[in-house]
C-alpha cells in the first residue's frame, strides 16, 4: 500500500491509500473514491477525462505514443500533463502529488 | 416520414444487435446515429483494439466485430439514419412515438430503444470562452464543403489525420493555410505527414508547431483573428478569415437529456427485467442504461437487448402471444423466412 495525494479541482486535497498489487491505474484509484474523474474510454488512452498535471518529481514511467497522441487532443495541456489511466500504481510511486485537470465543457 | 416498430437511437454493437434479436420477433427497426458510420465507439474510438470478453470469439477487433455485427443483421434489412442525431421525441395522436433529426427527418415508431451509448459523437471544443460567439461566423469544427474557404485565409488546429488531411485538401483552395500544432511531432499516417512537410518545405503551407490558439477575436460580423501561443515566438495575433480546430469526437449525453427520461450520473435509469425506463415504450440498453449491478460490457449490452425485445413486442403487437424459439430450431431457413416477412 502507498500514499497518493489528489487535488481535486475545488482545491480540495485528498490523501489516497493505492494498493500496489492490484494492477490499479491513478484513473482507477481516483474512481475507487468517487473523485470526480470520468475514465470514459474506460483506460485505453482514448479520452482525456483523466488529465491530471504532476505535482511531486515522482519517478513515472515514460509515455507511450498513444498517451502523447491523446493529450494532442486535450485541452489546458502543459509539461506537467499526464493521463491517469497510463499510470500504473507502483511501490515507487508512494507519495505521487497530482492535480486534476479541468474538465473539458 | 419513415415508419418502423422499433427506433433505435445509437448504431453501436448494441443497436445494431438489437435489430437480430427484434428481427427473430419480426419487429422492423431504423437506427439512427449521429456517426456517418454504423459501430459507434467501436469504429470512432478504438477500430484496431482486439476484444476478448464476446463469447465464443477469443479475440476480435472492434472494427471486426462491427462487421459481423453488420452481416448477422443485413437479413433483417434494418434502415438507417446517419450522420443525424436523435432531436426531439413527441408522442402522435395515434400512440405512436416520434423522433426528429438533426437534419429533419422524421421517424415514427411503436418503441424507442435508446443504444446511444456514451451519447453522441461531437467536435471537441478548445475551451475558449469567445470561441462560441463566432461558430459558424468562422469558426467551423469540421468541413462540409471545401470551397466555402476558396482564397480565405484559414487556421487548422490539431496534429491528427483530419487536420493533416483537410491541410492537404484545402491547400490548393485556400489563399493561406496556417496548421497549429501542440507539440512538434503528429499522429496521423506517415505518408501524409510527409506530404504535409513538403508543403511547408515549398512555403505553401505556414506550419506553426509546440504552439496553440488560446484565443479569437472578431466583430458582431464575424472572426477576425485568433491569438496564437508559441514557444518559439511568444504570444502574437494572426489575421485569419477561418479557424477550424480539428481535436476529435468527443460524447455529450446532448439532446436525450431533455426526454424526461429518469436518469443519474451513470446513466438512463431502467428497471428488470426489460430495461424499460420510467417512460412506457421507451427502453435504454448497453452502456446508456444503469441499474443495481450493472456493467458497461458489450455482452451485457447484447443480453439486455436480447430481454428487452420480448417486452418492446407487446408495444407492437398487444394482441398477440409470443413464441420463443432458439435460431438451431429455426435453422437458416426459417430464420430467412422471418427475415423476408419483415
Amino acid at each position: 500500500m502507498i500514499r497518493i495525494t489528489v487535488i481535486d479541482r475545488e482545491g480540495k486535497e485528498h490523501l489516497l491509500e493505492a494498493p500496489t498489487d492490484m494492477h490499479m491505474n491513478v484513473m482507477e484509484l481516483c474512481k475507487a473514491y468517487e473523485l470526480a474523474v470520468k475514465g470514459t474510454c474506460g483506460g485505453m488512452a482514448m479520452c482525456s477525462t483523466c488529465h491530471v498535471y504532476i505535482l511531486s518529481d515522482t519517478k513515472l514511467p515514460d509515455m507511450k505514443p498513444e498517451e502523447e497522441d491523446m493529450l494532442d487532443q486535450a485541452f489546458f495541456v502543459d509539461s506537467r500533463s499526464r493521463l491517469g489511466c497510463q499510470l500504473m500504481i507502483s511501490p515507487e510511486m508512494d507519495g505521487l502529488k497530482v492535480r486534476l485537470a479541468p474538465e473539458e465543457d | 416520414m419513415i415508419q418502423t416498430d422499433l427506433i433505435i437511437i445509437g448504431a453501436g454493437p448494441v443497436g445494431l444487435f438489437t435489430v437480430f434479436e427484434a428481427g427473430l420477433l419480426k419487429l422492423r427497426c431504423h437506427l439512427v446515429d449521429i456517426l456517418p458510420q454504423p459501430g459507434g465507439q467501436l469504429t470512432e474510438i478504438y477500430p484496431k483494439k482486439p476484444i476478448y470478453d464476446i463469447p465464443g470469439l477469443p479475440s476480435i477487433l472492434a472494427k471486426d466485430l462491427t462487421a459481423n455485427l453488420i452481416k448477422q443483421i443485413q437479413p433483417f434489412r434494418p434502415t438507417f439514419s446517419l450522420g443525424e442525431r436523435a432531436e426531439k421525441l413527441e408522442r402522435t395522436d395515434t400512440g405512436d412515438w416520434r423522433v426528429t433529426t438533426s437534419e429533419g427527418t422524421l421517424v415514427q415508431g411503436k418503441v424507442v430503444v435508446l443504444a446511444a451509448g456514451l451519447g453522441s459523437f461531437e467536435p471537441r471544443k478548445p475551451p475558449i470562452p469567445a470561441l462560441a460567439r463566432y461558430e459558424n461566423k468562422g469558426v467551423d469544427y469540421f468541413i462540409k464543403d471545401p470551397e466555402k474557404y476558396r482564397d480565405k485565409d484559414i487556421l487548422i488546429a490539431g496534429g491528427g489525420d483530419s487536420a493533416l488531411d483537410w491541410t492537404l485538401d484545402l491547400v490548393d483552395v485556400a489563399r493561406t493555410v496556417w496548421l497549429v500544432h501542440r507539440r512538434s511531432e503528429f499522429r496521423g499516417a506517415p505518408d501524409s505527414i510527409e506530404k504535409v512537410m513538403r508543403l511547408v518545405e515549398m512555403g505553401q503551407v505556414h506550419l506553426l508547431t509546440n504552439a496553440q490558439v488560446i484565443d479569437v477575436h472578431g466583430d458582431q460580423e464575424r472572426l477576425r483573428q485568433v491569438v496564437i501561443s508559441s514557444e518559439e515566438m511568444g504570444q502574437f495575433t494572426q489575421n485569419v478569415d477561418h479557424f477550424i480546430p480539428l481535436f476529435g469526437l468527443t460524447p455529450k449525453l446532448g439532446p436525450l437529456e431533455h426526454w424526461g427520461l429518469e436518469t443519474s450520473k451513470e446513466g438512463v435509469q431502467v428497471s428488470f427485467p426489460h430495461y424499460e425506463t420510467n417512460v412506457p415504450g421507451i427502453f435504454a440498453v448497453g452502456d446508456i442504461n444503469t441499474y443495481e449491478g450493472k456493467l458497461k460490457l458489450i455482452l451485457c449490452g447484447f443480453h439486455e437487448a436480447t430481454l428487452m425485445v420480448q417486452r418492446a413486442f407487446h408495444y407492437v403487437h398487444p394482441d398477440q402471444k409470443l413464441s420463443f424459439k432458439y435460431t438451431t430450431v429455426m435453422g437458416e431457413q426459417g430464420l430467412l423466412k422471418k427475415a423476408e416477412s419483415l
